[in-house]
């Protein structure tokens, strides 16, 4: 125990902010949580690649179908869209679980895959975007692949149809202690996917939104209300100072 | 320190539109608290309509589903029951579905039914929340010879006919509640949403 | 109408104190007329306190104090339950603001010397106060048993294994299992809900009860109770209701202003009120790359790392970092000045208290950075400044110039 307490003060070293991605300088995800056309492409993605490994178990469909822009004209959830993102056996109201059974996944994961509701907030957006960017071939990994802010990622590129397999382009670095390591510099395309390099980054970032979204649903909302809450305390903040400059003006 | 030539008008004016914003502010904080005890997503999402196959019931039998967390017979009534609802209607206390909270608007009928053969109710005990027992036998010896069949409540005694109506006398004091329900197939009904049913 | 309800005040007063109560903690308890800015805070600790039991109740409703169950149940208040989310941030935003608060509040004790006699027990109940507030923030941090909330309760509660020959055993039966486990998180959540805010509400109660007995401090360090006017009222006092009323209501609103600011649009705060972390459920497999306590902590963090462990045992940081907040209840004895306020105190103790600030809010700093050779350095002479401090305090008077006292309170 004495032995764990000085592990923690000494070596696991805290650090501010997000965790960043062993040093790799993050790209930028520019995600627009206003932008439905985007959030919808997001899901779609979402449905199709993650959802059958990950669940995002907090997260119900209707919720998802409303907040995403699902809807009809006069505003009611849109039950045959949202239908489109979901198996026949699940109902709207149900949350985004999965059918995997926990110990076959981590049989064939080593650890059982994370539930992805929450996963932008304690990851970030950028470190999503560039992970979603970042897998590259490396046959010495059980998935021939490894990604580059996320070393040795227990996972295949699930992806990869859409952007295609890339082998990263390294070069050996001394640094300022005199130590040799090997950076990444680039990728070069090996086999193409589905989508050219502008159509994947936007899939990306379009899976990336829905992240961040699913992170928070009310996000956007919280903001709208804090506006007309604000209004309404700085008018409070302004009678309040009045009676009290009235109060005031007994007491010399 | 002094009072002198203060001006009370002001003050009270003052004091008064203070207390008013912060009534308003108040409320507004109270609000979302009062709301956040509402049933959850969910309980709402528990709460959905549930599809109940009843291809598999004889006549006479019951079934009982799960609906908001609470039990809901499907009765299949025989021919015999059907004419016996009419004969009893002398003990009972309220024969004709008068009071309409306890069935939708379409099930005030003498069968208390969409379709005659079949009964659906929320089978829990309008005194105190008892779930009644099923008794379809005619006649036994614990409910008297005049028993057509119905549900008895072991809590309490209350006795109920094949319509869910609730006998005289008993303490219970009103029917039993026909929730809303809808044939989607002739063997499958959906348990909570009525829409498009019509009397 | 009005007689109907005077008959009822006279009905209760005779069987209930009420409006003897009302005269004597408001509308004829007398306040220096010359309080400044610095006497806000206390007023709003009172207010966080009523958020955070009130918002804690509710959140209590929907939250489950279970291993398997409590993180999605968090999740499950931010999104299934209405206006959870609201709730859930008032009280994590809360948790925060009651110690800024609670930190200025004390910081105003310490300039115009509110501690010194007659005020001692005031102070006291007051630093029984902050521990008793730290122990509330411990317990609850588990509560959303998140990666953070796990390793910050597993290397907390492993600082009372240090404790020499008794502190595995210690460690264990604070923890009810061998690691921190469903049976911590059970206990820890009676402590959070229970214990500890009555605790806290009894303590807040004796602190305010004290402190109208002897009346309340000044920026001028006056006693204004030795000037009294031929009606018996001190001249330099005013009624606390209305003119302390109408002017604490400027104050909460003025905090809420920013409270709602940060509670609606940044209620994580940048990882320092909600740290990204705490968004992976607890896994007692795998340590975060990263940890840092929560901000409020981490001044005595970085005095904890400060101290090198010496024969193989930790516990010598451990003692530096209790003595840290136990030193506080010795400050009335400790200060001999017989001035009060930093108005009229010599210039070596503007120096000292200027420094101290820097010094606590450099070490709240390093607590969250990693601990290189040299921050570690930096960080042993902050830990040396700030018990230094205290003990300057007893000699400083000895040569201090300080400036006569004024017989009525200024300004």
């Amino acid at each position: 125990m004495k032995k764990l307490i000085v592990a923690f003060v000494f070596a696991a070293l805290p650090a501010l902010g997000m965790a960043a991605g062993g040093g790799v300088q993050l790209q930028k995800a520019n995600i627009d949580l206003a932008d439905n056309a985007s959030l919808q492409r997001g899901a779609r993605i979402f449905v199709n690649y993650c959802l059958s490994c990950h669940s995002a178990a907090y997260q119900r469909y209707n919720r998802v179908g409303m907040d995403i822009g699902l809807t009809t004209d006069d505003g009611e959830l849109d039950v045959d869209q949202l239908k489109q993102l979901m198996l026949a056996a699940d109902k709207v109201g149900e949350t985004m679980t999965i059918a995997m059974p926990q110990g076959d996944a981590k049989k064939w994961f080593g650890n059982p895959p994370p539930d992805l509701t929450v996963i932008a907030r304690a990851r970030g957006v950028d470190w999503l975007y560039t992970y979603f960017k970042t897998f590259y071939i490396d046959e010495s990994r059980p998935f021939g692949v490894n990604n580059q802010v996320f070393a040795d990622v227990g996972m295949p590129h699930v992806l990869w149809e859409l952007e295609g397999m890339k082998k990263a382009v390294k070069k050996t670095e001394t640094d300022a202690d005199g130590n040799e390591k090997t950076v990444i510099t680039g990728y070069e395309m090996v086999t193409p996917g589905s989508m050219s390099e502008q159509e994947y980054d936007q899939a990306a970032r379009d899976l990336t939104n829905f992240l961040a979204y699913s992170g928070e649903p009310i996000q956007l909302k919280r903001k709208e209300i804090g506006v007309y809450v604000l209004i309404f305390l700085f008018f409070f903040f302004i009678v309040a100072y009045l009676l009290k400059k009235e109060y005031w003006k007994d007491v010399h | 320190m002094s009072t002198e030539g203060v001006d009370k008008g002001r003050r009270r004016f003052l004091t008064a539109a203070t207390a008013v914003v912060g009534a308003v502010g108040g409320a507004a904080v109270a609000a979302p608290f009062v709301l956040s005890m509402q049933p959850s997503e969910r309980a709402k999402a528990a709460g959905a309509p549930v599809e109940a196959d009843i291809s598999k019931l004889e006549p006479g039998q019951m079934a009982t589903f799960e609906w908001r967390g609470k039990p809901v017979w499907v009765v299949r009534r025989t021919e015999q029951n059907l004419k016996d609802l009419a004969s009893i209607e002398g003990k009972l206390l309220d024969p004709a579905s008068d009071n309409t909270g306890q069935q939708p608007a379409w099930a005030k009928n003498p069968t208390r039914a969409q379709k005659e053969e079949f009964l659906v109710l929320v089978g829990i005990c309008t005194h105190l929340g008892c779930s009644p027992t099923y008794r379809p036998d005619i006649a036994p010896a614990d409910l008297g010879a005049d028993w057509k069949g119905g549900f008895f409540c072991p809590c309490h005694g209350s006795r109920f006919d094949l319509a869910g109506r609730v006998y005289s006398g008993v303490p219970a004091p009103k029917n039993l509640e026909v929730p809303p329900y809808k044939f989607l197939t002739d063997s499958q009904i959906l348990i909570g949403d009525d829409e498009g049913v019509t009397a | 109408m009005n007689d109907k309800l005077m008959q009822l005040l006279g009905w209760v007063d005779a069987r209930f104190p009420l409006t003897k109560m009302w005269k004597e903690h408001l509308s004829e308890y007398y306040a220096p007329k010359n309080f400044n800015f610095w006497y806000f805070f206390g007023s709003l600790a009172l207010l966080v306190l009523v958020i955070q039991i009130v918002s804690g109740i509710l959140l209590t409703m929907s939250y489950k104090p279970d291993g398997v169950l409590a993180f999605g149940s968090v999740e499950y208040i931010m999104r299934d339950v209405d206006w959870g989310w609201l709730i859930r941030y008032m009280h994590s935003t809360g948790a925060s603001a009651f110690f800024a608060v609670v930190y200025l509040h004390m910081f105003r004790g310490l300039m115009y010397g509110s501690y010194k006699a007659p005020r001692e027990l005031i102070w006291i109940f007051g630093c029984l106060i902050y521990l008793a507030l730290m122990a509330e923030a411990f317990f609850g941090y588990l509560l959303p048993w998140g990666q953070m909330s796990y390793w910050g309760a597993q290397v907390i509660v492993n600082l009372f294994a240090t404790v020499p020959f008794v502190g595995t055993e210690l460690a264990e039966w604070i923890r009810g299992d061998y690691v921190v486990s469903d049976a911590t998180l059970n206990r820890f959540f009676a402590f959070h809900v229970i214990a500890l805010p009555l605790v806290l509400v009894g303590l807040v109660a004796a602190h305010i009860i004290a402190l109208h007995e002897v009346g309340s401090n000044n920026p001028d360090g006056v006693e204004i109770k030795k000037n009294k006017g031929p009606d018996g009222k001190p001249l330099d006092g005013i009624p606390f209701h209305p003119y302390y009323t109408v002017k604490d209501i400027v104050g909460v609103i003025g905090f809420l202003i920013i409270f709602c600011a940060i509670l609606f649009f940044a209620p994580e705060m940048g990882g320092f009120f909600i740290e990204h972390p705490n968004f992976e459920p607890a896994n007692p497999l795998k340590t975060p790359e990263h940890i840092a306590p929560v901000w409020y902590f981490t001044p005595f963090y970085a005095m904890l790392r400060a101290v090198p462990s010496i024969a193989g045992s930790a516990f010598p940081g451990v003692v530096v970092m209790g003595a840290a907040t136990i030193i506080l209840f010795f400050l009335p004895w400790l200060d001999r000045s017989p001035v009060k306020s930093i108005r009229y105190r010599g210039l070596c103790y503007k120096v000292l208290l200027a420094l101290f600030v820097v010094d606590f809010i450099l070490l709240g700093y390093l607590g969250v950075k990693p601990a290189t050779p040299i921050l570690t350095l930096i960080a042993q002479i902050g830990t040396i400044y700030y018990f230094a401090f205290f003990f300057l305090l007893a000699i400083i008077p000895k040569f201090e110039k300080t400036k006569p006292v004024p017989e009525r309170v200024t300004g």
